[in-house]
């Protein structure tokens, strides 16, 4: 394979989502083409930045909350 | 009838969210404005977050809020049950917040569909390897404003496959029924978006890092 195949599969392949064969491939390949390492540290670790918010509970200001309570009352119960 | 309640009372310490979803919905389609306001306690947070994430603005996200919210009890009706209510709500808001990046027009979006600088088989420039970079942390100021002026600059469905999968954590599956595109749409447009988020990345840390030689490529 060459890097640009390799490049192609790669959201696949940190993402767990290529089949054994392909896997097999992709490291077989990896494992003396420094560039495509490189490229996939720096890419999974892109993916893993956005990952740092995502174990956070959304969280909503109370008046956000009570002004979207007003809201939906206003327009669904008195004014439908 | 007595025993379907039975049966109904043993599997009630195990109802899974779906199902508490649309026993609300029954309540709510039969004029219960009480449960509306338990589905949108439930639910809120999430849909101001998922705003705030599309849209950078506090006003906007409120905006967002109220609209799904509001388009939510109109057409509750339409809610088939085939897929979650919560990815059923989301698709509206994620509807709600591209309608508005349209809106807005001033977004650059740029072109990443081109492949990158891969030259025929030839790596054409060298790979710096930033992700032991200490200073790379979400919580880091500087990388969180970096990462969200690289998102405004993708294209808007770029943008929302990237936030639903990488920031919200919705599996492709979620994500190509809120977004009405295939699977594979999903994963192409998804990678195109990861790569152009740490190309940008890979310019900012141009020069924070010895450039290391990448060796002879295949
Ligand atoms: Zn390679």
């Amino acid at each position: 394979m060459k890097c640009q195949e390799i490049l192609e599969k790669l959201s696949e392949y940190i993402d767990k989502e290529v089949d054994p064969s392909l896997c097999d491939e992709i490291e077989r390949h990896i494992e003396d083409c420094e560039p495509c390492v490189a490229f996939i540290n720096t890419l999974r670790r892109t993916v893993e930045l956005f990952g740092g918010v995502k174990h956070v509970t959304p969280e909503i200001p109370p008046d956000v909350s009570d002004k979207l309570n007003a809201f939906l009352k206003e327009k669904i119960i008195r004014n439908p | 009838m007595a025993g379907a309640q039975r049966s109904d009372k043993q599997t009630a310490c195990h109802v899974s969210e779906k199902e508490k979803d649309e026993a609300l919905i029954v309540r709510i389609k039969n004029g219960d404005y009480s449960a509306f306001e338990e589905l949108v306690r439930k639910y809120q947070a999430r849909v101001y977050s998922h705003g705030l994430k599309f849209l950078n603005s506090k006003e906007d996200a409120e905006d967002i809020l109220q609209e799904t919210f509001l388009q939510v009890h109109k057409s509750l009706d339409k809610f088939r049950g085939e897929a979650a209510f919560s990815t059923w709500l989301l698709k509206i808001a994620t509807n709600n917040c591209l309608m508005r990046l349209r809106k807005r027009k001033k977004m650059i979006a740029v072109s990443i569909d081109k492949p990158i600088e891969f030259n025929g088989s030839k790596l054409t420039r060298e790979i710096v390897d930033w992700s032991k970079n200490p200073s790379l942390q979400y919580s880091n100021d500087e990388i969180r404003m970096v990462l969200d002026n690289t998102i405004a600059k993708l294209p808007e469905d770029k943008r929302a496959v990237l936030i639903l999968k990488d920031v919200e954590g919705y599996s492709n599956i979620e994500i190509s029924q809120m977004m009405g595109m295939t699977v594979a749409a999903v994963k192409s447009r998804l990678h195109r978006a990861r790569i152009f988020v740490r190309d940008e990345l890979s310019v900012y840390f141009e020069g924070a890092l010895e450039h290391t030689k990448t060796g002879s490529v295949k």
